[in-house]
């Protein structure tokens, strides 16, 4: 009895130690690119072809600003990142609950078009509307970037808003109205508030999928300014310098402590709740 | 008609248009926007696609199906070919490195599982550009694996990683992982402990319930992770832009050629008709598993 | 009806081809308990959401303290609701659950505060002001719906299954507290169930509803003792009912024969050779080795069971009909297979007139 017992925990101990050795090495491999990125943000090389030992001075070039086009590219990037997220965000917040709560002829089409760009390679969209806003005169530039953005953001801002909305919001609502609230402050006192989380996670994705873009950006853009993805792509051809890994990886640093301050917030938060 | 049929008429039309306009004002925007930036669009390219090419770049409006029986010229042909057969591969890779992954984090406590995710997420909010290049500095001739082999002897000249199709493979495999991961995550997390401990009770072994208990259960997350991963890799330039140095050519460096340099605007038109297509057919597979709206996309 | 505090006339709701609720017509006092009560798709919580708001009738007319509402908004009627499910906002305390009302009104805030205190005392939730939904036991919920819903000072209030939720016994004590809540505040409660035990528990009235159709509006005592439909007889409380056909006419005496044998019952209305349900509480039902005059009911005992108060016995007539009575005392000589010939006296039955949905159903 006593053997059978052991030889099953050694058993189990074995693939445990399996398993946890797979998914490091997992790991491992997602964080490799990450910290290569930054490895070579410190290389004392004109051109990032091999290690040539360290340095700080990209971070010092970055700063000094004397690379204008990089941070013409960056700005130009935030710029249209957070247009296309608020109009995302409004939109997707707008159609998600208009999607949810009410019956129209068009509605199931509707839906369907929502996941296109969802699914669609997104180079076939870029392209289309590219032949589309060339035939008809429209200017490329930073308003056809932006349309582009939102065409794929506002979807996903739709299906995550529309998971938020449960069944109960509705009588959340009626509850609302029959307490004497008008549409327009239950709208803003009750529906916005319980479907928040939905909200903040719709403009976070809206943000990052904006801000990472290539594809759209660069068929939509003319020949006007690149966004810094671009930009690093058509570099890429002739070598990368270190700021632009040097600049990369402050945004990186940025968006990990930002999203780990917003975490702890909310945690701070739930805790108060639960001593009430 | 009564007058009190036509005062109730009446009523019912007010009413109507009072339900009308908090519709108008949350479903409109939405549904404009898709139909005219998504549907007419895709309508055009469709269009375009059966137009006859002008001679200096840009569209005649002649009807012609000559962008289709380009398609089928052999030097076409072969990159649609071997962009279906890199896409199929990545895909095949996505799911034997991504379900045991996902089942993993699906066994965890909850509060560690979304730790986890979220480790995940992480990398993929660098620049992905700066993190395929990462990729190429890791690999390039005088990089770390190329220095560490020659160190350890193994080679005595250093081996020409970069603009491969395996480079690709690499960059699309590790780029297209989350998106394989996350459906799977899902679908194995809803998965009921009861349901395998049923079935371990009933007699079968480990491997009986996974073939015919896990395995069955979690098809929706499986044919979402399919479809996650195998359309943006079939459709895909910039993977091959970066790793493939525009050497290696597949249908997206194709599609995208035809709007630079080249031109030819009804061609790169049909290659995205038949991009649509590809995804149409998917689509309508996977439908026989499950809704579309319960793709597991976010 | 100029003191009805409600009144709904020649109400009609149609979903599409559903028929849901068919010409409804009733008039509530001020100050009355009464409740909607039938099976779940009876069109009961349709009124009262018509009466809410949340619902437009196809057509009729409905009154709130003497005025039309049909056009009004919910926010705009002076009625308030306790849902279902509470539908407490999940992202405010209770206290600003409480004070929602007052708040959209911009009433001062200190008086707010001293009516959020009143109107949580009043539900005996002082002192959870700070929790948030989430933290609170489903009674407790309710109770703050309900303080929620009163701090408006409403005429009427609709109570929508409130306590469905709660457990039996949580559920008793809460039919006990809102009785008696609205004893004290002397306003009218509109309120839904589908629990015949709770609606005889705590109304003056009760309106039985069932598809769509309003069959009777009177008090428990009178819906418990004199049904006007097989449907309301059968629905509220446990009734033996018997089809068959009026044989002898003597007065008010009834001579029924039905499937099951002959029995005598007291009615008015009938001619000889009519359709008639005859309907007999259990406890009313009585049984021994010789019957009474005018009755040939045999049965056996199929099952017996003591339930702490009564004694109940199953007894099966030849054709295979269960009939049930009940005993406080037991029958020592009673045996699982004995045959009992079943009795009652004919002015504690009830006979009842067959409806058309009746007679359809009685064809299957």
């Amino acid at each position: 009895m006593e053997q059978v017992k052991t030889k099953r925990q050694g058993k189990h101990r074995l693939g445990h130690f399996f398993a946890t050795l797979y998914i490091f090495i997992m790991y491992a491999v997602f964080y490799l690119p990450v910290v290569v990125m930054v490895v070579y943000s410190f290389n004392d090389a004109r051109k990032n072809y091999s290690w040539m030992g360290f340095t700080t001075r990209w971070y010092a070039k970055l700063f000094s600003f004397s690379n204008t086009s990089l941070w013409d590219a960056l700005i130009y990037s935030l710029i249209i990142a957070v247009l296309a997220t608020v109009i995302s965000t409004v939109i997707g917040v707008l159609g998600a609950i208009g999607l949810k709560k009410f019956e129209f002829k068009a509605k199931k089409f509707i839906n369907m078009m929502i996941y296109v760009p969802i699914i669609v390679p997104e180079i076939v969209l870029a392209v289309a509307t590219l032949i589309l806003f060339v035939t008809f005169g429209i200017q490329m530039g930073l308003g056809s970037i932006l349309i582009g953005h939102c065409t794929f953001c506002i979807p996903y801002a739709v299906v995550t808003i529309k998971g938020r909305i449960s069944g109960d919001n509705d009588t959340l609502e009626e509850a609302s109205m029959d307490l004497g609230a008008n549409r327009l402050q239950t709208f803003t006192k009750v529906t916005i508030p319980t479907i928040m989380p939905g909200v903040m996670s719709a403009a976070f994705l809206s943000f990052t999928l904006s801000i990472d873009d290539v594809v759209m950006s660069n068929m939509l853009a003319g020949g006007s300014q690149s966004t810094l993805p671009v930009m690093i792509l058509s570099l890429n051809r002739t070598g990368l310098t270190g700021d632009v890994n040097a600049l990369t990886t402050i945004m990186i640093v940025i968006m990990v402590i930002s999203m780990l301050i917003y975490s702890a917030i909310r945690r701070r938060m739930a805790r108060k709740e639960a001593q009430a | 008609m009564t007058e009190g049929h036509i005062q109730e008429q009446k009523k019912e039309k007010a009413r109507r248009k009072k339900s009308r306009l908090p519709m108008l004002a949350q479903a409109g925007p939405v549904s404009i926007w898709m139909i005219l930036f998504v549907t007419i669009p895709l309508l055009f390219i469709i269009y375009i696609s059966f137009m006859t090419r002008g001679p200096f770049g840009g569209v005649v409006y002649k009807f012609s199906l000559d962008s289709y029986k380009t398609l089928l010229d052999p030097i076409y042909f072969t990159v649609i070919l071997k962009s279906l057969r890199v896409a199929l591969f990545t895909t095949v890779l996505c799911l034997l490195l991504g379900y045991p992954f996902a089942y993993y984090i699906a066994k965890q406590p909850p509060e560690r599982a979304s730790r986890l995710i979220m480790l995940l997420m992480i990398p993929f909010w660098t620049n992905s550009m700066i993190r395929l290049n990462s990729w190429m500095l890791f690999f390039q001739t005088a990089g770390p694996v190329n220095n560490l082999l020659l160190k350890l002897g193994l080679i005595q000249k250093p081996i020409m990683f970069l603009y491969t199709d395996p480079l690709v493979m690499l960059g699309l495999v590790t780029g297209m992982l989350p998106f394989a991961v996350l459906p799977m995550y899902s679908s194995i997390e809803k998965l009921q402990k009861n349901l395998l401990e049923a079935s371990a009770d009933l007699g079968a072994n480990p491997s009986v319930t996974f073939r015919k208990v896990t395995l069955p259960l979690t098809m929706p997350g499986i044919v979402s992770a399919i479809i996650l991963v195998f359309i943006p890799s079939l459709g895909t330039y910039t993977v091959t832009d970066m790793l493939g140095g525009g050497k290696v050519l597949y249908i997206g460096n194709i599609i995208k050629n035809q709007f630079g340099s080249i031109r030819n605007w009804p061609l790169g038109a049909a290659l995205s008709v038949l991009l649509l297509a590809i995804t149409a057919l998917l689509i309508f597979l996977y439908t026989r598993f499950a809704r579309v709206d319960e793709l597991e996309v976010v | 009806m100029a003191d009805s505090i409600v009144s709904l006339q020649h109400v009609e709701k149609w979903y599409g081809e559903n028929h849901v609720v068919k010409d409804m017509n009733l008039e509530i006092p001020e100050g009355e308990f009464i409740t909607l009560l039938g099976p779940s798709g009876c069109g009961k919580t349709t009124t009262l959401r018509m009466i809410a708001g949340f619902e437009d009738a196809t057509s009729g007319i409905i009154m709130v303290q003497g005025e039309r509402v049909e056009e009004k908004e919910p926010y705009q009627r002076d009625v308030n609701t306790v849902f279902q499910n509470y539908s407490l906002f999940p992202h405010m305390t209770v206290f600003d659950n409480v004070a929602y009302g007052p708040m959209i009104r911009k009433a001062p805030k200190d008086q707010i505060k001293k009516r959020v205190e009143e109107m949580l005392g009043l539900v005996q939730m002082s002192g959870y002001e700070k929790r948030k939904p989430d933290a609170l036991s489903g009674g407790q919920k309710q109770r703050v719906a309900i303080a929620r819903a009163l701090i408006n000072n409403p005429r009427v209030l609709l109570l929508d299954e409130p306590l469905g939720a709660l457990d039996l016994k949580l559920r008793k004590q809460m039919q006990l507290e809102l009785k008696h809540l609205q004893k004290k505040l002397g306003i009218t409660f509109i309120y839904v169930t589908h629990d015949q035990e709770e609606a005889m528990t705590m109304s003056d009235r009760i309106a039985v509803m069932h598809g769509g159709n309003l069959l009777q509006v009177e008090s428990p005592a009178e819906i418990y003792n004199h049904p006007n439909t097989r449907f309301v007889a059968d629905f509220i409380g446990e009734s033996n009912i018997f089809f068959g056909k009026v044989v002898r006419v003597d007065g008010d005496m009834l001579s029924v024969e039905t499937a099951q044998g002959r029995m005598l019952t007291k009615g008015s209305g009938f001619a000889q050779g009519d359709e008639i349900f005859v309907s007999i509480r259990p406890e009313h039902l009585q049984f021994a080795d010789t019957a009474s005059e005018g009755f040939e009911l045999p049965g056996r005992v199929f099952d017996q069971v003591f339930i702490g108060t009564l004694h109940k016995t199953t007894f099966r007539t030849a054709g295979g009909k269960e009939i049930k009575a009940s005993r406080i005392d037991a029958d020592p000589g009673l045996e699982d297979g004995l045959e009992r010939k079943l009795f009652w006296d004919p002015g504690q039955s009830v006979a009842i007139h067959p409806t058309p949905e009746d007679k359809q159903e009685a064809g299957k």
